[in-house]
Parts: structure tokens; C-alpha cells; sequence
């Protein structure tokens, strides 16, 4: 119990909050890494996923990179990168595998929200003179939406468990306050660390639930 | 004085047979931790996970919980799961195997609850009609019928671990994250290589070893497609 009111301690000095190593530095590093490879990752993926799944080509690709990604350690290609050339800009290692991390999820479930909508939809909109791109924007995309967006949510919860892991790489954001712990051998840092990426986590993962309660009815998902 | 040697070592190079060579111990000792702390977690995992799924199922109520609690769980990301343990089990292999114990508990709970909520109700009624007890209904009707989806779960809980083991270097207990992390505080090339692609190679072993028990434990489900 000690260990839980030495990290409450921690967490509310005002001097831990303050400053290039201090919570609110590390917490807008975290968001804005977070934020700025979603948004990467989703002008990437989801551009291809849409015109492969519109097609129904390459799905045995979009589906097995899930898997290969997950085989994959995060931690792994985090120090890889950090070697090559790549590590001599900064937070680079970092928004690379942020990206790479965040992809599968996309690509397979923007390509499995496509190829699920309805067939007998489509050939409706063919009937009715509609071009391929505009059954692909106006039919398909929207009728995909749900699953789409449980794509960038996955990926979103990824992200931030992908950037915590980069701080043992050396990477910014809210995990290196859990290793500065570590060197420091300070298990209430640790704590209080890994209480705020848990937090984190929580609220992207929250806010995301509380987005798809909010949209329209025929953009909200099964769950 | 002699000259340094000039092999792949000195050189920093990403590939090097020399280091295969020469490290072999290390490489072999960190393999065996790596497979233990997955293997101990996932079991440990499965064991708990399956009285979970049962009784989620048996009990309506309980199942919303457990699903709320398992989606909290898997969203906490590692290095976080292993530092809130680390005040209960300190810097050990139990904190790893903990932390790692929590994770293919949520996805094993989440597959094999699925699996049993998708067994036909018909299927149920039938075995009822012929007299089955419950306790022989769950050991021979709904979990057979739900094997597919488990295994399914366990492939994903068994890579997924595979991956997870190596942020335990942070506690010293990382298999081959060990070497990875050793790797690149020394810029160590060939190190951090080899231990990542012999991560990935022992990921598909084992999913490849869990696709053919599954095959072994349900024939039924290649005749009818066969």
C-alpha cells in the first residue's frame, strides 16, 4: 500500500508536472506522436485498402498483415530502426514503427468492411448507372464506415501503446517516465508512470465509445 | 601488439556468421527463457481463462463484466502492465509471466466465450433430449464445439506473448529482448538482428505447431470440407 500513496505523491508535486522532462511535456510529446502517426497511417492505409477492397483484390495480403504484424515485436523493430540511418533524426525510429504498427489494423479492416458490403447493394448501384468510383465513395464507403472506424480505433490504442514502448529506444512521450524510473530504481516513479499511459490509453479507448454512441445510427458498429 | 581482427564483429555488420558462431550459448540461452516465460504465461493463461468463459457463459449476467474487465486489460499497453505489477512481484521472471498472463487471459476468455455462444441451440436441446447432464453436456457437446474459435484464441494469445516477452527486458527478463535491449545500448548490429528474427521465426513455429493440434483435435472440421 505504501508503494500506492508514494506514487500518489509523486503524480501530484507540482515540480514532476514541470519542465523538458515533466509529466505535461511528456503527456503532449505522447498525444501529439499519437495524433500525428494516426492521421500518417490513415492517409496510407486507408486509400488502399478502399480501392483494393473495392476491387476485391490482394485479400489475402490485407488480411495475413494483421497476423504479421502482430508476430512482430514492437520493441524489435523499435531498436532495428533506432540503428539504422534513420536513428540519427530523432523521434524518427519512433514515428516510423508507430506507423508500420498502426497499418494492419487499418488495411485489414478497411479491406474486410469493403468486400462485406452487401453484393446485392452494389449491383444495385450498378443498375443504376453509377461509375465505379462513384459506387466506391457514395454506396460502399459509407455502408463500410462502422468497420473503418473500428480500424482506426484499434490502431489508435496501438499507437499508444507503440510510443510508450519507443521511450526503452530512447523515444519521447509519457513511457520515458516509466523508464527514468527504472534508471532511477524509483518504483513510485514507475507507478505513477505507468498509471498515466494506463490513463492514456484509457480515455483514447473511451473516447473513441463515446464517439460511436454519439454518431448516426447506420455509422455505428455492431458492438 | 597484434592487429585487431577485421571479421563482420569489428565491422558492426547487420549479418555476421561469426556471431552465430561465437555467441551460440547466449543465443540458446535466451531462446530456452523466451519459450519458457511464453509457454508458462499462455498455460497459466488458458487455465484460468476457461472456468472464466464457462461460467461467463452459464451466468448472463457476469458476461458483461468479464468482457468489460478484459477490454481494460488489453488496453493497458505493456510497459505500463509490467510496471503496475512491478510493487507486488519486483524485478522477476513472475512479473513478466504476470503481466503476460493477463494479456492471453483477456483473449483466450474473449474467444473461447464467443465459441461457446456460437454452439447451436438445437445442438443443445438435443443432447439435453437425450439425456445429458450439464457438466457432460459442457465436457462433450459445447467445448468440443467451441475448440475451433479457443484455438483461434490461442494462436493469437501465443504470438501475441511471443512479441510481449521482449519489453520484460526492462525487468531483465525479456528472452531475447534481453539481447535486443543489450544490443542497442552497445550498437550492437548483428546481436539485435539475429534475436529479432529468431523472435519472429519462433512466433510462426509456434503458430504453425497450434494450427496442426488443432487439426489433430478436430478432425471433424476438415471432413466436412474436404
Amino acid at each position: 500500500m505504501t508503494t500506492l500513496t508514494d506514487a500518489w505523491d509523486w503524480l501530484t508535486d507540482p515540480a514532476h508536472w514541470a519542465g523538458d522532462d515533466g509529466i505535461w511535456h511528456r503527456l503532449l510529446q505522447h498525444l501529439v506522436l499519437t495524433v500525428v502517426c494516426l492521421v500518417i497511417s490513415c492517409l496510407i492505409a486507408l486509400p488502399i485498402a478502399l480501392v483494393l477492397g473495392h476491387l476485391g483484390k490482394g485479400g489475402a495480403l490485407a488480411v495475413n498483415i494483421s497476423n504479421i504484424g502482430r508476430a512482430v515485436p514492437t520493441f524489435a523493430v523499435l531498436v532495428l530502426l533506432l540503428l539504422t540511418p534513420i536513428g540519427d533524426w530523432g523521434e524518427g525510429p519512433t514515428v516510423v514503427a508507430l506507423v508500420l504498427f498502426a497499418l494492419p489494423p487499418l488495411l485489414t479492416n478497411a479491406y474486410v468492411g469493403m468486400r462485406e458490403v452487401d453484393r446485392s447493394v452494389v449491383q444495385a448501384a450498378r443498375g443504376m448507372g453509377m461509375t465505379g468510383r462513384q459506387t466506391m465513395v457514395q454506396v460502399e464507403l459509407p455502408l463500410a464506415l462502422p468497420m473503418i472506424l473500428n480500424g482506426v480505433r484499434i490502431a489508435a490504442v496501438q499507437l499508444v501503446a507503440t510510443a510508450t514502448i519507443a521511450a526503452l529506444a530512447g523515444g519521447g512521450g509519457l513511457g520515458r517516465i516509466i523508464t527514468a524510473g527504472f534508471n532511477l530504481a524509483s518504483t513510485p516513479q514507475v507507478v505513477a508512470g505507468a498509471v498515466l499511459v494506463a490513463a492514456f490509453a484509457l480515455i483514447v479507448e473511451g473516447v473513441f465509445e463515446i464517439a460511436e454512441r454519439l454518431a448516426p445510427h447506420w455509422a455505428r458498429g455492431s458492438r | 601488439m597484434t592487429a585487431p581482427p577485421d571479421d563482420c564483429l569489428a565491422r558492426n555488420e547487420w549479418i555476421c556468421g561469426e556471431y552465430l558462431s561465437t555467441r551460440r550459448h547466449i543465443l540458446l540461452d535466451a531462446v530456452v527463457q523466451h519459450l519458457q516465460l511464453t509457454a508458462v504465461s499462455v498455460l497459466i493463461g488458458l487455465v484460468i481463462a476457461v472456468p472464466l468463459a464457462v461460467l461467463a457463459r452459464r451466468w448472463g449476467w457476469a458476461a458483461g463484466p468479464v468482457l468489460a474487465v478484459t477490454t481494460i486489460l488489453y488496453t493497458i499497453p505493456s510497459l505500463a502492465m509490467f510496471s503496475l505489477l512491478l510493487p507486488v512481484y519486483g524485478l522477476s521472471a513472475s512479473l513478466v509471466v504476470a503481466g503476460l498472463v493477463l494479456y492471453s487471459l483477456t483473449l483466450l476468455v474473449r474467444n473461447i466465450l464467443a465459441g461457446l455462444r456460437a454452439v447451436p441451440e438445437e445442438t443443445r436441446q438435443a443432447a439435453r433430449g437425450m439425456g445429458y447432464g450439464p457438466i457432460r453436456l459442457l465436457l462433450t457437446v459445447e467445448l468440443p464445439l467451441a475448440l475451433p474459435a479457443a484455438m483461434a484464441g490461442l494462436r493469437i494469445a501465443m504470438v501475441s506473448a511471443v512479441s510481449l516477452v521482449t519489453v520484460g527486458a526492462i525487468v531483465g527478463h525479456g528472452g531475447l529482448g534481453n539481447l535486443i535491449y543489450a544490443g542497442m545500448n552497445t550498437y550492437f548490429k548483428a546481436q539485435v538482428l539475429t534475436a529479432s528474427v529468431l523472435c519472429v521465426v519462433i512466433a510462426i513455429l509456434a503458430d504453425v505447431l497450434l494450427l496442426g493440434v488443432q487439426r489433430l483435435l478436430t478432425p471433424w472440421t476438415r471432413a466436412t470440407r474436404g
